[in-house]
């Protein structure tokens, strides 16, 4: 392969993610409750940065914050040098240079995949509609997805609709994609050709991938860095560079690299994961 | 393939089902042996001699037999009277229902939408929802100046609370991902409420409304026998199959007060089949896999 696919760094030129010290309380009836404390984690362009943690650990918090669906408490996040969020406007402005995937899909029931497809840059308004139609054509043909143009989401298999949704966020050009979880609900076949997809598509457009998971295994695969948060409140225990190059398919999985970053980490995991299952009873 | 041999099975099971209970009432009233005089006989007379009047005991002798009904159907078949009683009550749930929606839909996204809206409209609205639509028929006959007014204002809110309520219930249930999704994706507030809110709540339109319909066949009849339909049977003015009904019980035809209820049963059929199938049309993302 290209000797500048060989390091873990991919060439883009935007999409550096920078969170410093970022702190979330959430305060319902009266009782804070810490959800992120003093995070700070560096995202590089064109990085894919795999977010791990148990479920409920504050990921998702941290993703909504950048996002701009929910605000944050101190700290900053920037996209590009430019301030997202920060104390003095602790809520973000949604915009189209950040695209969530949502952990149980957003597609509109209601457009087909084409529409849904298209949806981003009609809104924008910046092409004429037949151009909208044949970019979105364009970019479904690439990603695999010809034939399910014209069906409604409900109509396809959830893993055609979450390649439908990376391709709906792809259309609008963002700087980031923000995946919340999306192959929680997949079953473990589907998946692993799920992540091939991932990344054939990730090789055609290079975007940062902040990517939120529970499954090590998925992090290390896909990833040029994996960070392995605490739970609940929220923030990096161990961060770690994956030294395997790009591009990679499944027989990374059976790789002795492989096999020795998974030793690496898997015991910070599983504590955090016997944390976070002895607060939740606690909580029960 | 499998649909179409569902349909097959469903479409003989309904006919049965029909049939069946066409079959054991002719028998029950033709029989007056049947769940009649022989079973219940005793019975009666026992009652009857506790001082009980005997007609205290229902006894489905005492209703026609669909044949007999069938005979009473063929002879207003060609009367215009019976017709417009069917043109009558058509035309004032069309109307009734209609305005229903178009002011129940836009009330109702208001108050979805509009906190508020919701705040001030909802506690009004909630207060004269569990008023039964009948009750309002004294009322809206002072208020209205034509009883043809009253009638429809009536069967209007039949529908009105249903479609309100559902729609409300519809676009607040709407998935928030959508909306950050249509956020992220640059849409204005115009456009999430066209492109998300609409088509979220169209399905609870269309639940809405068949509900509503259903209600609305129910206040029309009811109106028209509390109110006095206008005309006599033969007559081509006023009337309405609720008129129909209360007339031919006036007139002691028996047969023909089954022929008006059968009528409405038939009438309210259509109704919910072609609301039915337009609301499959709007929402063609529903009838899936």
């Amino acid at each position: 392969m290209a000797a500048g696919m060989q390091a873990a760094r991919p060439a883009a030129s935007r999409g550096a993610i920078r969170i410093e010290d970022v702190v979330k309380v959430y305060d319902p009836d009266g009782a804070a409750v810490m959800a992120v404390d003093h995070c700070s984690l560096d995202i590089e362009p064109g990085e894919i940065c795999m977010i791990v943690g148990p479920s409920g650990c504050g990921k998702t918090t941290l993703l909504n914050a950048i996002a701009g669906f929910h605000s944050i408490t101190s700290g900053s996040i920037t996209l590009d040098g430019e301030v997202l969020c920060s104390e003095r406007k602790p809520k973000a402005e949604p915009g189209s240079d950040r695209i969530v995937v949502f952990q149980n899909g957003a597609l509109f029931p209601w457009k087909t995949n084409l529409e849904n497809v298209a949806f981003g840059p009609t809104m924008l308004g910046k092409l004429s509609k037949s151009e909208v139609t044949e970019k979105a054509l364009g970019m479904m043909a690439d990603a695999g997805l010809s034939g399910v143009e014209h069906n409604f989401p409900g109509e396809v298999s959830s893993g055609v609709r979450r390649r439908v949704e990376i391709v709906r966020a792809l259309m609008n050009d963002p700087k980031v994609l923000l995946l919340d979880e999306p192959y929680r609900a997949l079953d473990s076949l589907t998946k692993s050709v799920m992540h091939e997809a991932l990344l054939e598509i990730y090789y055609k457009n290079k975007v940062t991938i902040f990517f939120i998971t529970h499954d090590l295994e998925e992090a290390i695969f896909l990833g040029h860095k994996v960070a392995i948060m605490t739970t609940r409140p929220c923030k990096p225990k161990k961060v770690l560079t994956v030294d395997i190059p790009h591009p990679r398919d499944y027989s990374v999985l059976t790789s002795k690299r492989f096999r020795e970053l998974m030793e690496e980490t898997s015991d910070a995991v599983h504590e955090e994961a016997l944390k976070a299952f002895r607060a939740g009873e606690k909580e029960g | 393939m499998a649909a179409q041999k569902f349909n097959t099975t469903s479409l003989a099971r309904g006919l049965v089902s029909i049939l069946l209970f066409l079959v054991l009432w002719e028998i029950g009233s033709r029989s007056k042996h049947w769940l009649g005089a022989d079973i219940f006989g005793p019975l009666r007379e026992a009652l009857g001699a506790m001082g009980f009047k005997k007609t205290y005991i229902p006894w489905i002798g005492a209703v026609p037999a669909p044949t007999e009904v069938l005979r009473a159907w063929v002879d207003v078949i060609g009367d215009a009277g019976y017709w417009h009683s069917w043109y009558m009550s058509s035309f004032r749930v069309a109307a009734g229902f209609v305005a229903a929606m178009l002011i129940g839909i836009p009330f109702g996204l208001m108050l979805a939408v509009n906190r508020t809206a919701f705040g001030i409209g909802f506690p009004v609205f909630e207060v004269l929802r569990p008023i039964p639509p009948l009750a309002w028929v004294p009322a809206s006959i002072i208020f209205w100046p034509t009883q043809e007014m009253s009638i429809a204002f009536v069967t209007f809110l039949g529908a009105f609370y249903t479609i309100v309520i559902n729609v409300v219930g519809g676009a607040r249930s709407i998935d928030g991902r959508y909306f950050q999704a249509a956020q992220s994706m640059g849409s204005s507030r115009w456009d999430i409420f066209r492109r998300i809110i609409l088509p979220g709540t169209l399905p609870s339109i269309v639940v809405g409304s068949a509900v509503g319909m259903g209600i609305t066949w129910e206040v029309v009849v009811a109106a028209e026998m509390i109110s006095g339909g206008g005309s006599q049977i033969g007559g081509t003015s006023g009337g309405g199959l609720g008129f129909f009904i209360w007339n031919s019980y006036v007139g002691g035809s028996y047969e023909q007060i089954v022929v008006g209820m059968i009528s409405i049963g038939i009438a309210g059929f259509i109704s919910s089949e072609l609301l039915r199938s337009l609301g499959k049309y709007v929402t063609p993302w529903l009838r899936l896999r």
